[in-house]
């Protein structure tokens, strides 16, 4: 590749060791603290999406497995998790982060694995936000009587989890704490392509002598999910996942005094002004369009630049670009790992031949993808209209759309012609501008002079079709609880 | 002698700041506790919705800009001026009513008055209550505010006529969102007396919009409008409620509906932060701190 003055300045590969992962062959469901066979039978391949390689098989439940899980999850609540002090509560969920802190690395090794992300991204992020989310409810559990003025919070009852492949284990998390802080039990559906990571925080939530029950962990496809949804037995339905998704879900609750809450897709715009630090704009609209190979629901994926510094803008991302590194996950300089599935993988291709079709003009670096597996090279799109698909839909992936304004007041028009409502990034040295511009975003998480920063005691959730409720902080406590005056 | 012959009423719609007939040109009689016919109400369309909708969201931005001392004040004001016409609400609720006794009547106008001036006083406070400063693991700056989600649809209750109505209301508007009412079906004309009083409140046109006529004919299409961000169902029956639930599914808007709790509408219970809340996105902005 690069040379100079005769050196390779090449990186050695440095992979991590996958030792600390022990696999079972097969797995089962985690139902009334137990691990069970699914009562069909039923399996399914997860697969290492680096190499196209099944890791496990994992079971698939169906409706019987979803109402013993519900009944397990009815059984611990009234038979003791609701009454128990706070102060308990808390003490098990300061167990469970650190115990996750405790096997951090076999944990990032594992979702690196299962999930396709860099091991650098598992590592220094999921693993180590999974860990602070549970640290952070643990000390609401016995707090709530400060959290909400002039009212008590009562728990729910039963939740029904849904969560996506993107962050495995930190949705997982992002879903559980707050839920056991507030005194309700749970039933968890990890993503069919990525189980791993969620059925072994079950080993932790068991050496945690979480009372069993409190929460179970059905793995599964669409029909679990749909199954678990629908149950009687749920009076709370948390679901983070596609638009489309949460519009069914929506219609399946509508009437029956179900609670739910939506984190939904995102097309987010982050903006550029012409007065900001452009080296440091640079670095921040990488980080946010190919941070997890964009299949990120708030990835910053349509640029928006002020036209005095566009073309500016454009060459140092596209050399930036050329030194991003592509390929095996667990190489600790690994920059973009792998797509999460085949699926994924032709519906990023699928958009990125809608864009170069629809007239907008494609640069890739250009790299070597490994020869198996499921990978993209990251991709930038010019000459994009408001109108092309790569403008609109959410594409979930490497992929990066720059359309140019003029006006304050033209970026915000820009910015907020979407029906989604994630997040947004704004990028400027003046700080009224930063201001002004945060009031008009039609977005939930607004990153000033930054992209893509996650805190468990920062609220986050979307605007309009991109959901309802807000996961961190206080406000993430709201969804799991009926306050009483 | 015969006494002097009383001029009546005409009640109509109010859309967009002015009183109006349906586009569709219907009305219905209402009929008051003894049976005795008080008005023909307005029997609104999905047309009038639409234009309802459509002046909601043409007032929101400019409503949600207002300062929060300029909303509280608005909405102090249109407690000054029902209570300068408390009288009048007072017949009218005990002619609208389910046979309550005029004590009932008046302690349902009074609570009414009351609870707008409760949520006026909100109007510069609840982003402090709901909202704050994050202390995140890292050198950021960050901070949560609730904000306006946007238009609210209300289904408002049945009965009784008034207080449910305002119990509802005040909390959507409080912080700058605008409103888009289906008032009582069998109660409606103290809700457009109501409206009236916002009229001369200083509440500007199109922030209360209010549609009177029939909840089933009415309810699913302001549920499925596009443009609405959120619902407040609590008039809605159970099979109402669920259809127009399902409505609101199909563009991700959220429904709320008052709780047993909030339904004793004359306690302090009916009416809480929460329930502004409720009506809000909360937006979280981030800055790095450097030098």
């Amino acid at each position: 590749m690069e040379r100079a003055g005769g050196f390779n300045l090449e990186y050695a590969p440095a992979p991590e060791s996958v030792a600390p992962v022990r696999l079972a062959s097969q797995y089962g469901l985690f139902i009334g603290g137990e691990m069970v066979e699914p009562a069909a039978g039923r399996l399914s391949a997860t697969v290492n999406p680096a190499t196209g390689e099944a890791l496990a098989e994992i079971g698939v439940a169906d409706a019987a497995d979803v109402d013993r899980a519900v009944a397990a999850a009815r059984a611990a609540w009234e038979g003791g998790w609701r009454d128990l002090p706070g102060a308990e509560r808390a003490k098990y969920l300061y167990r469970v982060a650190r115990l996750l802190q405790e096997r951090a690395r076999e944990f990032a090794v594992l979702e690196t694995m299962d999930g396709g992300k860099p091991i650098r991204e598992s590592r220094d992020l999921d693993i180590p936000l999974a860990a602070a989310h549970f640290f952070y409810y643990a000390g609401w559990a016995d707090k709530l009587d400060y959290a909400f003025s002039g009212r008590r919070a009562a728990s729910l009852g039963v939740a029904a989890q849904i969560i996506p492949w993107n962050f495995p284990l930190l949705m997982a998390a992002w879903k559980l704490a707050p839920a056991l802080a507030c005194g309700n039990t749970v039933v968890l559906k990890p993503a069919p392509t990525t189980p791993l990571t969620a059925l072994l925080l079950a080993e932790v939530l068991r050496d945690a002598d979480l009372p069993p029950g409190v929460v179970n962990i059905v793995t599964g496809d669409d029909v679990t999910g749909a199954a678990l949804v629908a149950h009687p037995g749920v009076d709370k339905v948390a679901f983070t996942g596609s638009t489309d998704v949460g519009r069914a879900i929506g219609a399946e609750l509508a009437g029956t005094g179900k609670r739910l809450t939506l984190e939904l897709g995102g097309k987010a715009a982050n903006i550029v002004f012409d007065d900001a630090a452009l080296d440091q704009v640079t670095e921040g609209i990488v980080n946010g369009i190919y941070f997890n190979g964009g299949q990120v629901c708030c990835a910053g994926s349509r640029l928006l630049v002020q036209e005095t510094v566009a073309d500016t803008v454009v060459g140092k991302l596209q050399r930036r670009m050329d030194t991003l590194r592509v390929g095996d996950p667990l190489d600790k300089n690994t920059d973009i790992g792998a797509i999460n599935s085949q699926a994924q993988l032709d519906r990023i291709t699928e958009l990125v031949a809608s864009g170069v079709a629809e007239g907008a003009e494609l640069y890739t670096p250009p790299c070597e993808l490994p020869e198996r597996g499921f990978f993209h090279p990251p991709a930038l799109f010019t000459n994009v209209s408001t109108a092309h698909r790569i403008s609109r839909e959410e594409i979930f992936g490497p992929v990066l759309s720059v359309l140019t304004f003029r006006t304050a007041e033209e970026a915000v028009a820009k910015a907020n012609n979407t029906p989604y409502g994630l997040s947004a990034g704004i990028w400027t040295e003046k700080g009224s501008r930063i201001l002004w511009m945060a009031d008009r975003m039609q977005a939930g998480v607004v990153w000033a002079n930054t992209f893509n920063r996650f805190d468990s005691a920062s609220p986050f959730g979307g605007y309009r079709e991109s959901g309802y409720g807000r996961e961190g902080g206080r406000a993430g406590l709201l969804p799991y609880v009926e306050l009483v005056a | 002698m015969s006494s002097r012959l009383s001029v009546n009423k005409t009640y109509k719609q109010f859309v967009g700041g002015a009183f109006e007939r349906s586009e569709s040109g219907r009305s219905y009689p209402v009929s008051g506790a003894g049976g005795q016919l008080l008005a023909h109400a307005v029997q609104g369309s999905r047309k009038d919705v639409r234009d309802g909708v459509a002046a909601a969201r043409s007032a929101q931005t400019g409503w949600a800009a207002r300062t929060a001392y300029n909303r509280a004040q608005i909405l102090y004001r249109v407690a000054e001026v029902m209570e300068s016409r408390r009288d009048e609400f007072c017949a009218e609720v005990l002619r609208a009513g389910d046979g309550q006794s005029e004590e009932a009547a008046a302690k349902e106008v009074a609570g009414a008055i009351d609870r707008w001036v409760w949520y006026a006083g909100w109007a510069d406070k609840f982003a402090t209550v709901l909202g704050g400063a994050n202390p995140v693991a890292g050198p950021y700056f960050n901070l949560s505010v609730p904000e306006p989600t946007g238009v609210v649809g209300i289904v408002a209750a049945d009965e009784p006529p008034l207080i449910p109505l305002v119990s509802r209301l005040a909390p959507v508007i409080v912080s700058g969102n605008t409103a888009v009412v289906l008032a009582s079906e069998r109660c409606p004309l103290v809700a457009i007396t109501l409206a009236e009083t916002l009229a001369l409140s200083d509440v500007p046109g199109g922030v209360v919009n209010i549609i009177t006529g029939r909840r089933d004919e009415l309810a699913p299409p302001l549920a499925g409008h596009g443009a609405v961000d959120a619902l407040d169902l609590s008039g809605c029956g159970p099979d109402l409620g669920a259809d127009a639930a399902r409505q609101a599914a199909a563009t991700i808007t959220r429904v709320v509906s008052a709780s047993a709790a909030e339904r004793q509408w004359a306690e302090e219970a009916a009416q809480s932060p929460y329930l502004i809340d409720a009506f809000c996105e909360t937006k979280t902005v981030w800055h790095p701190k450097g030098r």
